[in-house]
């Protein structure tokens, strides 16, 4: 080794600090690229735009499907019997007023949708993604004489009622999900848009 | 942090790793330029395998969806045009590097007694590399792509009596097809990758045995020990020493590799060629195919060499024997010294004229062999391309710094090697 | 760094630069292209381009890797794009294709259009530009046109109400120096063709019937049209060229404290 010269440490740590830090920022720069393009590409944003959807022939007590980002959606045109269970279910749902945000803001009301009648809905289980199934008629042999008509999911027997809030005591922890939606007109439905502001 | 280094030390040897592996790897102080390029390569390596892998996720090895898939990545994927032409880029930059890597070998002697092993699995890694690219070159399946591979898959078929079963067996098919492009996705991504890291490891562990050569050839494990150090009078260790030095040459290659990658990622159509940008066309040749620039030198003289005896198999032969050469170049320098610092005049020419011929056939590689026209009347080769004769003349001039190593070195007046390195 | 090494990087960079040019030319041999007179930074032209293309070339054309919103990125709003440069019918995550598919396009044309998403990267700017500017009569042929950049293509000069029609203009010269020279003088698109009998030929294209543009218009045009198809085949160059400065000046400043780094600990063996 050459010279004995005595070793300035502090310049040293000063110079590996500034020489890491930078560095790091480098490293975080360049693996910033990498952990983005995993999110969903424009084709994906394309596939997944929002969709629209004529309801004029969906007559009262009717439901459809159509499809939003390849999820099922719901629109379930209720009756005025069905929206009279719903004040009878509060009790029995473990969310009634809706207080966790499963729901945009304009949803988060009695009957979880912005016209009363109408309700739309992600139809697939918040426990672990099955789409439950439709059971309107009220105390059906296997569900009971306590049910009121709702949706009931055939993986894990949870239970929702015609607003789609969850039971106490099922395995879903919360509502099912209400998307974004507006109307476009009375009879044309967005779904995946947020109304636009008045 | 100690504590926590001690803890994992009782249970996995991470520390005393890390001081095989590097830390307390005794290197020659003496290191300069060349020696950047070996850490580079492996940069590179590791690059071309992270972007690689971010490409697999998008990319479809289907002959009606590979192009388009490409694109796809260019345009739809966020931030996927980065990891297109950091991968694109990347393949070229590999080729340079190792061409560098390489050269430096060549000049100090580093393929000599008693590196041998690190030279043979350095080659092999060439080799490799060689084939990395060929096959990854197939997978935009534009223009290029395609007639590249026919071509360079037709050079098995100029194989005596197997050469038609084998040029069809690689391909899988009667044409380059849909299958191929499968199969070549395979290797790209999967089989070639672990061979390549197999070798770099084997390249290492040979060269961990034997110790680093250096710009000197002084073997430093010859030397006597340092009282107070217990080290080589001329080795350091590899960490802080060449850590530090290493990442200053990792930043200014990143700098060449982003303006390369930022500002012209086609290179001028060297690393991107313009006809890749048409796809796949098996009814449709373009009117001019050149292989990727690192292919070049080989592809001039496989072109240089005529048929005769009504088979083509003898430019192929020219070819493979042009790249499988170096392999025994430890056993044809017969030089009394390693290093271009001490050799004399006659090395030094027929290293000169071996750069310069494989520098000017890589140019000639990449255009037409009609570039200079033909030969007048009068001269002595009438009618002939231009090119072609010069491809020629340099070909045998590439050959001859091999063959007649053994006498132009031993027979070259060289400078006594000293004992110690020579610094600064 | 050695000598040595210095050396080699200079006669490598040397090297380089000798042989990029002519070595990937898309051009015939003798063809002298004028150059694409295009800004990729001038909105207002990629705007007027996107226009122009979505009116003349997608009707045959496709650009089927180009996405609608795409446009953004040249300063237009997504009203503005779904208004003015789509069909009702279409969403604007769409890509731009048209309605005729590729085996209609072949019994209409004798090769069917490509698709123009990566054109110019293909060709490059000043050929498609001059390319553009080519067409001249040619009774001979079975469209009526021909090109003096691409001779015998299949397209038929769509553009000829607004640019009028040529003609190719032949001037015959004893030398191939004298034709090369006539050639630089004619300030654009021009060949130099060997003839039979040891001649030279230099060819341009010159006005026969006007169009509703003037030239000056007219190239106008074609150059924005230009300038938009070199911005689809890589809407992300500018972005690109934009992060490459700032990737460069922070790779600056690490190799800074880098060197600094290394300066410090080298020190011990000095």
């Amino acid at each position: 080794m050459g010279s004995e010269a005595a070793v300035n440490n502090g310049k040293r740590r000063f110079l590996i600090g500034a020489t890491s830090v930078v560095g790091g920022i480098g490293v975080i720069g360049a693996a910033t690229p990498f952990v983005m393009s995993l999110f969903p590409s424009e084709r994906a944003k394309a596939a997944g735009a929002p969709v629209e959807i004529d309801i004029s022939k969906v007559e009262s007590g009717m439901k459809i499907n159509v499809e939003w980002r390849g999820k099922v959606c719901w629109v379930l045109n209720r009756t005025p019997a069905m929206l009279a269970t719903l004040p009878k279910m509060d009790s029995r749902v473990a969310d009634p007023k809706s207080d966790v945000p499963q729901q945009p803001t304009y949803c988060k009301n009695e009957t979880r949708s912005i016209k009363p009648a109408m309700w739309i809905a992600v139809g697939i289980c918040t426990h672990l993604g099955c789409s439950p199934t439709f059971r309107p008629e009220m105390a059906p042999a296997d569900l009971g004489p306590e049910w009121l008509g709702g949706f009931f999911c055939p993986c894990h027997q949870s239970k929702f009622d015609l607003a789609g809030r969850v039971f106490k005591g099922v395995p879903a922890p919360t509502n099912l999900v209400i998307p974004p939606h507006r109307y476009a007109s009375d009879t044309k439905v967005v779904i995946g848009e947020d109304p636009k502001p008045a | 942090m100690s504590k926590l280094m001690t803890w994992i030390d009782d249970r996995f040897p991470l520390t005393p790793l890390w001081e095989l592996a590097w830390g307390k790897y005794i290197a020659p102080k003496n290191f300069n330029f060349w020696y950047y390029f070996g850490s580079l390569a492996a940069l590179v390596l590791v690059m071309q395998i992270g972007t690689g892998i971010w490409l697999t996720m998008d990319y479809k090895p289907d002959a009606t969806l590979a192009f388009g898939s490409v694109e796809y990545i260019m345009r739809d994927v966020q931030w996927g045009w980065l990891i297109r032409y950091m991968h694109s880029t990347g393949a070229s930059m590999f080729f340079v590097v190792v061409y560098l890597h390489m050269f430096r070998g060549l000049i100090y002697g580093s393929y000599r007694k008693p590196r041998e092993l690190t030279w043979i699995f350095g080659c092999l890694i060439y080799l490799a590399l060689m084939a990395e690219a060929f096959f990854g070159y197939l997978l935009p399946w534009g223009q290029m792509s395609y007639w590249g591979a026919q071509v360079i898959v037709n050079l098995f078929s100029a194989i005596p009596v197997i050469g038609g079963d084998l040029s069809t067996w690689i391909r899988g098919d009667y044409t380059i097809s849909d299958v191929t492009l499968n199969r070549f996705f395979a290797f790209h991504v999967a089989a070639l990758p672990l061979v390549l890291i197999a070798l770099v490891a084997a390249h290492l562990i040979a060269l961990h045995e034997t110790g680093s050569n250096n710009p000197d050839g002084v073997e430093i494990k010859k030397q006597p020990k340092d009282p107070k150090t217990g080290l080589p009078l001329d080795g350091i260790y590899s960490h802080p020493y060449y850590t530090v030095k290493d990442i200053v040459g990792v930043v200014a290659f990143l700098a060449v590799f982003s303006v390369i990658v930022f500002f012209t990622p086609d290179m001028g159509g060297y690393f991107l060629e313009a006809n890749n940008f048409i796809p796949a066309n098996p009814l449709k040749t373009p009117p001019e195919i050149a292989p990727v620039w690192y292919f070049t030198p080989y592809y001039a003289m496989l072109r240089a060499v005529p048929s005769f005896l009504q088979t083509q198999v003898w430019g192929v032969i020219v070819m493979g024997v042009s790249v499988l050469i170096f392999f025994v170049l430890p056993w044809l320098d017969r030089g009394a010294v390693k290093s271009i610092r001490y050799r004399g005049t006659l090395y030094k020419s027929f290293l000169a004229a071996f750069i310069v011929s494989f520098l000017i056939l890589g140019y000639l590689g990449t255009v037409p062999v009609t570039v200079w026209g033909q030969f007048g009347d009068g001269a002595p080769f009438y009618g002939a391309d231009r090119a072609t004769v010069l491809s020629r003349c340099l070909t045998v001039v590439y050959f001859s710094f091999f063959l007649l190593m053994p006498w132009y070195t031993r027979r070259d007046k060289t400078k006594p090697q000293p004992d110690r390195v020579r610094w600064k | 760094m050695s000598k040595l090494a210095r050396i080699l990087l200079v006669s490598l960079s040397l090297g380089l630069s000798l042989c990029a040019g002519p070595a990937f030319s898309q051009g015939e041999e003798g063809l002298r292209l004028a150059p694409a007179p295009i800004n990729r930074l001038d909105e207002e032209s990629l705007q007027r381009g996107a226009r122009d293309f979505v009116n003349y070339c997608l009707t045959c054309h496709t650009a089927k890797y180009m996405r609608y919103n795409r446009l953004e990125g040249i300063g237009l709003t997504p009203a503005e794009i779904t208004d003015n440069l789509m069909f009702a019918t279409q969403k604007i995550g769409n890509t731009m294709t048209v309605a005729m598919t590729a085996k209609d396009a072949e019994q209409w044309f004798p090769a069917a259009p490509p698709d123009l998403s990566v054109e110019a990267r293909v060709r490059g700017r000043d050929w498609l530009y001059n390319y553009l500017l080519g067409f001249y009569r040619d009774d001979k042929s079975a469209s009526g046109w021909n090109n003096l950049v691409f001779p015998n293509v299949s397209m038929p000069n769509v553009l000829w109400q607004l640019s009028g029609t040529n003609k190719l203009v032949e001037t015959e010269y004893e030398e191939h120096e004298k034709a090369a020279g006539a050639a630089i003088a004619a300030k654009g698109l021009s060949m130099v063709e060997a003839q039979p009998g040891g001649k030279y030929a230099m060819l341009t294209v010159a006005p026969d019937v006007p169009g509703t543009m003037t030239r000056a218009q007219y190239e106008a045009f074609v150059g924005d049209l230009v300038n938009y198809l070199d911005y689809m085949a890589e809407p992300v160059k500018n972005e690109r060229i934009h992060l490459g400065i700032i990737v460069l000046l922070f790779l600056g400043v690490l190799y800074v404290f880098a060197y600094a780094l290394k300066r410090e600990y080298w020190k011990d063996l000095h």
